[in-house]
């Protein structure tokens, strides 16, 4: 966890009354919504189709339980008693009043959680590895990187105002978790030939309306200059990246249009100009964040306790703990990743009830922390293995306990038309009805990893882009139709997903889906082979000719 | 008709010929000329503190005068979402 210091504290409950004064305004009249939105904005609150929506900030992911808890009280005092966790480690709150947002607000700044640049045109949520600081083979925390990225860039005057929306992810270990290649700028930790920590730098990663893989600007940048290369990529895309059209604003058309040797070269000559402005970050002010993150007094524990093996024979709780629990670096722990996608659920749903129990067993089993990913579940990051038959049963009872994480049914979906103003088509009741299809387990771990992701219009929340199998709605004459895409991924070997065929309409979507995974098994090669790589052996075509073939 | 979003709480709201706003699609005020549309939400919009955001939307009018949401949008806007709210446990 990182405690905040007095600094983040005095920021956070300022922000907290500025915006109640400015809230206070707008109700009475003397702030339009055309003065009044971008405030709003800075501050998290959309206006969607029922209300206003207010999205909070996890920063990378991590919350402890009396943060969580408090979501849940917010949930429950100010919404309509449930949250949405979504792809960026945030989380929403989809049926929130404007007169009662600044009180919510004060109850979550009470925590050390805020809502800042969780929207607008500026440097949002710096995400990472959900399994930071403990995945076994990291190279170190991303989370210090992190934080020391988030500090710089808070109400940063200069990345205020930029042409569009920013975003930075971050990872350091061999699987990529966190999407860095989708993302504005990713960064890959690792160590250079002299054993030197540093990073990898992409840029002009990103998804919407044109797709784009991040591309390697630098391939090491040492961790004490970060800063300073970030500002130089910024200070790029601020004089260069378009004003005149939203559709064109985003770093990524920049780099696409310069070609990433021309925006390397750009970027290089800003890094030599901007000389020595006092970003280079110095062994103290990295161990001064590094001191402010506290990990767990872990024990002594054996690799396989007796609880473990005791547990082995009954076969739900063998199935989860296969599906749901990892490695963790230290011996006698786990990793548990808790599903937020149960059968008929709305993807990344969490009730009010479901978030304080979540809270007491990070409680009782994982040292008061909770992680929340990118694929809108959660995680407890450090759980003793002679807890887990415990657990399972706890969370069985929650409904959380689906042993669905990486299979056809851990869905990543946007909130699509039932909430979202920019929709096209819903996304949530595919999602459902997907989960419904393939509800036999033994069906989803013959299928094996598979990732469905879903969106409601051409802005991609739902990262339907780089989905094994991506949904997209869009709207033909009044009524939903879905384009479906095969073969993006997410992780280290990210790419974009191939159009499989004409868009279907809204009743015939999940039919498709079951045929282009009927399809898959009878062309896999092996039952190890998994359906991205089948789609990368054999190419689109012979599931494309299966699937349309009777369409 | 004219709708947008109640600024204080944002819920959906209807113009009414009465130059007020109703949260049932019923009160609405429903024109059927691209001018009077024009003019009910030059009105509307000139309401900036009552309501967010005013746009002209389509409404079927039934046998019996019913009036009743003219697309998908509109229909999950005065209804609610289509999907159960609560997470399964």
């Amino acid at each position: 966890m990182y405690a905040y210091d007095e600094l983040d504290r005095t920021l956070i409950n300022e922000r907290v009354s500025e915006f109640r004064d400015q809230v206070k305004r707008r109700l009475s009249g003397e702030l339009t919504e055309d003065e009044f939105k971008i405030l709003r904005l800075q501050n998290g609150v959309y206006l969607q189709l029922h209300a206003y929506m207010f999205r909070v900030a996890i920063p990378y992911g991590t919350l402890s339980s009396k943060q969580l808890r408090r979501f849940a009280h917010v949930a429950r005092r100010y919404d309509r008693g449930y949250g949405h966790f979504t792809t960026r480690q945030n989380i929403q709150f989809n049926w929130i009043k404007l007169a009662e947002l600044p009180d919510a607000l004060a109850d979550l700044a009470e925590v050390g959680i805020h809502a800042m640049q969780t929207s607008g045109n500026n440097m949002r949520n710096v995400t990472s590895d959900q399994w930071a600081g403990v995945a076994p083979g990291e190279i170190e925390d991303p989370r210090i990187w992190s934080e020391l990225i988030r500090q710089h860039t808070t109400l940063h005057p200069e990345f205020s105002f930029l042409p569009r929306k920013f975003k930075i992810a971050i990872t350091a270990a061999e699987h990529d978790r966190a999407a860095i290649k989708i993302h504005d700028i990713g960064l890959r930790l690792h160590k250079n030939a002299d054993g030197e920590t540093g990073f990898e730098v992409l840029v002009g990663g990103g998804l919407g309306r044109t797709p784009f893989i991040a591309k390697t600007i630098k391939p090491f940048v040492s961790g004490r200059d970060i800063l300073s290369y970030i500002e130089a990529i910024l200070r790029v895309y601020n004089q260069y990246g378009r004003r005149d059209n939203i559709y064109k604003a985003r770093i990524k058309i920049l780099v696409h249009e310069l070609g990433i040797e021309k925006f390397a070269k750009e970027v290089d000559e800003e890094w030599k100009a901007m000389g020595d402005v006092g970003l280079t970050l110095d062994h103290t002010a990295i161990e001064e964040v590094r001191s402010r993150f506290s990990y767990p007094a872990y024990e002594k524990l054996p690799h396989m306790p007796d609880e473990l093996k005791q547990a082995a024979h009954d076969k739900l709780f063998e199935r989860w703990r296969k599906n749901s629990v990892s490695a963790h670096k230290v011996q006698g722990y786990s990793i548990v990743t808790l599903s937020l996608k149960p059968v008929g659920g709305p993807p990344g749903d969490a009730t009010a009830e479901q978030m304080d129990a979540v809270a007491d067993l990070a409680d009782k089993y994982s040292f008061g922390e909770i992680r929340v990913g990118h694929e809108q579940n959660l995680a407890l990051p450090h759980v003793a293995k002679r807890d887990l038959p415990a657990l399972f049963k706890a969370l069985d009872r929650l409904g959380l306990a689906t042993p669905n994480v990486n299979l056809v049914t851990d869905i990543i979906a946007c909130p699509g038309l039932d909430y979202c103003s920019l929709a096209n088509a819903r996304s949530i009741p595919i999602a459902q009805e997907l989960t419904r299809r393939f509800a036999n387990h033994d069906t989803a771990d013959l299928i094996g990893r598979l990732h469905i992701n879903i969106s409601g219009c051409i802005n991609a929340c739902g990262h339907h882009h780089v989905g094994h199998i991506g949904i997209l709605g869009v709207e033909k004459n009044g009524e939903e139709f879905y384009q479906i895409t095969i073969g993006g991924r997410a992780d280290e070997n990210a790419q974009l997903g191939t159009l499989i065929g004409p868009a279907v309409p809204y009743a015939e979507v999940a039919d498709v889906i079951e045929d282009i995974v009927e399809a898959y098994l009878a062309l896999r090669d092996r039952p190890e082979e998994l359906f991205v790589d089948t789609v990368k052996r054999l190419g689109v075509e012979p599931i494309r000719e299966r699937v349309y073939a009777t369409r | 008709m004219v709708t947008a979003n109640r600024t204080w709480d944002g819920a959906v709201v209807y113009r009414t010929a009465k130059q007020g706003w109703s949260t049932e699609l019923s009160d609405s005020a429903i024109v059927t000329t691209s001018d009077e549309a024009r003019a009910l939400l030059a009105e509307a919009t000139a309401d900036d503190v009552g309501a967010v955001g005013p746009y002209i939307a389509p409404v079927e009018l039934k046998d019996g005068g019913k009036v009743k949401p003219g697309n998908l949008r509109e229909h999950i806007r005065a209804k609610g979402v289509t999907i159960d709210l609560q997470v399964p446990a």
